[in-house]
């Protein structure tokens, strides 16, 4: 047995990677059991975004790729990543991290950058059903991207700004661009942005909030993703669904958690 | 005994080696049909455009050549012409929210040019709405820009299982009409025993292509189910001729020799079996075909056949045939005809496409996913695509989708 595993080093690290539309992530995992480093860039696919995760990530653990006894990658540039000893799609990935994190989760709405989905998972954390949005970018990260833009504020902003709404506009159009002119003539309206903002929130939130209801929501529901970062998303999904949300502060690294999970799950049985 | 088995093989038909295979076969017919059309133009006569779902049996008996548009556009759209023709579609005023098919056929009769499947203008235009709505403003639009007569036959939706009897009447009348109207342009009377036989045939033609389809029960199946795709061609534009009824049997026939074999046209793993709901993305079929084929997953099952395999006695039994079009029943009796046809073929996942063209075909399929999840208890995926227009596909995405179905029913199968 030791013979064919080598050093106690090398049986005991899997990596993650998730390589998204506009970030990636990358966590390394002893034993399938406790992450040792993560870190994430906020540059995806076809960037230089996963080559520089993997570096950050290798620098802070003192591990070597060499130390990974799997390496897998997911998310959109999943089947980009040459060191990958193998991939998943995303889905099965955000399954199985949500179910890490919180055993009981059931539902699971992952708003990422350029797509948003919603998952059933059944009591073994394994993916039952997912939907998907359609090509259309109305109620992904991008839309956030795009409107924070038109308001010139950080995204990192638009929280606490609509947390400070006391007058909420309507945004009725699902669309990018037809919604980024009615930001534009409310703004000619002198409306104030947290109020646009809360109304912002609330577009995603009911276009995503469709989605879900389209698969059926059961209890525990988890939000993933990097708008899950957003607490005004969050609130006015639930308040949309009329069910808790709750996410960690995992969100954003949930696929590349669940990747390092199954890279570890596979070495184990290569073992075996 | 081996002189017995010689024997009887000199006998019989050729061996199954110099035998004309089957899709060849049903290429020819449909060859045909298009070329009969042109001979028919040449001497004179005049040649019909034709919904797929209009009752094909009535210009039959008259003898009237006709073409099928849908199945031009699907053609064109197959050989990367789609975009062209949607664009110059789009340039004549004709909005891009509207279906592909249309917008490809009115390119084509305003004169775009169509190389890939060329045919000949029309002189008259047979529509039937219980394939959709979109329909009918296309064929007045034909109609208008030629200015030539409009046959029309208009068919109630179902809202319920049955057709009812003041549909049957009104559908009839329609029926009598456009039989007037078609003894006019053809100059010819509508003979009842020339009718009969071509009922006979177009019998024949359904039954046989149910047969053929009916293979993909076997596990594995001795065919991949997007043969399927192409071979229904025949049955659109051939359904009332003995020919396309003679190429089905011997396509049946094939895949009967395949299941005996152990053979199959699907030459990868059957790991996986889906229903593909819905026409597939004819500019995009390699793009459709590469997950499914990496991951052994085999479509077993497709909506065409309960819809173009229709089989009746009498007129009475005729009409209520061409009332149950994919779009023109209820919402039970759709998931019915589906639900029926994944158990059949004993699919473990679905993958639905929310074509951008068929706005009918893909609005009610939120629901009927719902509905397979609910009671078929397998994994169900959608994904946006269009039937003829390759700038409404996106093919990363598409294969997202695939990826995870397959997930999610490996998950399943290894839970067995
Ligand atoms: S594809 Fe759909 S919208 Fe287009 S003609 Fe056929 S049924 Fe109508």
């Amino acid at each position: 047995m030791s013979e064919i595993a080598g050093t106690a080093v090398s049986r005991k690290y899997s990596m993650g990677v998730d390589i998204g539309s506009t970030a990636s992530k990358c966590i390394i995992m002893a034993e399938g059991k406790e992450i040792v480093a993560k870190s994430l860039i906020d540059v995806g696919a076809g960037t230089s975004g996963p080559d520089r995760v993997i570096a950050a990530v290798l620098k802070d653990s003192g591990l070597k790729l060499e130390d990974m006894t799997h390496i897998m990658s997911t998310g959109y540039g999943r089947h980009s990543l040459e060191i990958a000893h193998s991939e998943m799609s995303e889905l099965s990935c955000h399954a199985r991290g949500a179910y890490f994190q919180h055993p009981a989760v059931r539902t699971i709405i992952d708003i990422g950058g350029q797509d948003a989905k919603v998952m059933r998972i059944d009591e073994n954390g394994i993916l039952e059903n997912f939907v998907m949005n359609d090509k259309c970018a109305a109620g992904t990260g991008r839309f956030l991207d795009v409107m924070a833009r038109v308001l010139e504020v950080k995204l990192d902003d638009l929280e606490k700004l609509s947390a400070e709404s006391q007058n909420e506009v309507r945004i009725s159009s699902t669309c990018t661009v037809f919604a980024e002119s009615e930001v534009i003539s409310q703004l000619a309206r002198n409306t104030h942005k947290r109020d646009i903002i809360k109304g912002i929130h609330r577009a995603v939130a009911s276009r995503v909030g469709a989605l879900a209801r389209r698969i059926g929501l059961v209890d525990d529901v988890m939000m993933t993703g990097g708008v899950a970062l957003n607490d005004g998303v969050r609130l006015a999904l639930e308040e949309e669904l009329e069910h808790d949300i709750f996410t960690t502060e995992l969100a954003q690294y949930n696929g590349a958690l669940g990747a390092a999970l199954f890279a570890w799950q596979r070495s184990k049985k290569k073992e075996i | 005994m081996t002189e017995l088995k010689n024997n009887a093989q000199s006998n019989a038909a050729p061996p199954a080696e110099t035998e004309k295979p089957a899709k060849v076969w049903l290429r020819e017919v449909v060859e045909k049909v298009y070329q009969d059309a042109w001979d028919a133009k040449e001497r004179g006569e005049p040649v019909g455009w034709s919904a797929s779902k209009f009752p094909a049996e009535i210009a039959e008996t008259l003898g009237l050549r006709v073409c099928y548009p849908e199945n031009q556009a699907a053609a064109i759209a197959a050989k990367h012409g789609g975009q062209r023709m949607c664009e110059y579609a789009e340039a004549l005023g004709y909005d891009n929210d509207i279906c592909g098919y249309a917008r490809i056929s009115l390119a084509y009769a305003a004169g775009a040019g169509g190389d890939e499947r060329p045919m000949p203008q029309p002189d008259f235009v047979l529509c039937c709405n219980n394939i959709c709505n979109c329909m009918t403003k296309w064929y007045e639009n034909l109609a208008r820009m030629h200015d030539i007569p409009l046959i029309m036959i208009d068919i109630p939706y179902n809202n319920t299982d049955e057709v009812n009897e003041e549909n049957i009447t009104y559908i009839k009348a329609q029926f009598d009409d456009a039989i007037k109207q078609l003894e006019e342009i053809s100059g010819r009377k509508f003979d009842e025993d020339k009718f009969a036989e071509v009922c006979a045939n177009a019998n024949r033609t359904a039954q046989a292509w149910l047969k053929a389809c009916s293979y993909c029960q076997y596990k594995p199946s001795p065919l991949s189910g997007f043969d399927l795709f192409n071979h229904m061609a025949d049955v659109v534009t051939a359904r009332c001729r003995k020919e396309s009824a003679e190429a089905f049997e011997a396509l049946a026939e094939e895949y009967e020799r395949n299941v005996a074999e152990g053979k199959s046209t699907w030459r990868y793993d059957e790991n996986h079996r889906i229903m593909f709901e819905g026409i597939p993305c004819w500019p995009e079929l390699q793009k459709l075909f590469k997950p499914l084929k990496e991951k052994g997953i085999n479509t077993t099952a497709v909506v065409y056949a309960p819809a173009f395999g229709f089989v009746y006695n009498n007129m009475e039994e005729m009409i209520r045939a061409y009332c149950k079009a994919p779009n023109s029943v209820c919402l039970e009796t759709g998931v019915e005809w589906r639900e029926g046809i994944c158990r059949e073929n004993k699919v473990d996942g679905v993958l639905v496409h929310y074509n951008r063209s068929c706005k009918p075909w893909s609005g009610y399929m939120p629901e009927m996913e719902r509905r397979f999840r609910k009671n078929l208890g397998v994994g169900v995926v959608g994904f946006d695509g269009d039937q003829a227009d390759p700038r409404n596909f996106s093919e990363a995405q598409y294969n997202t989708r695939v990826q995870g179905l397959f997930e999610i029913m490996e998950a399943q199968k290894k839970g067995e």
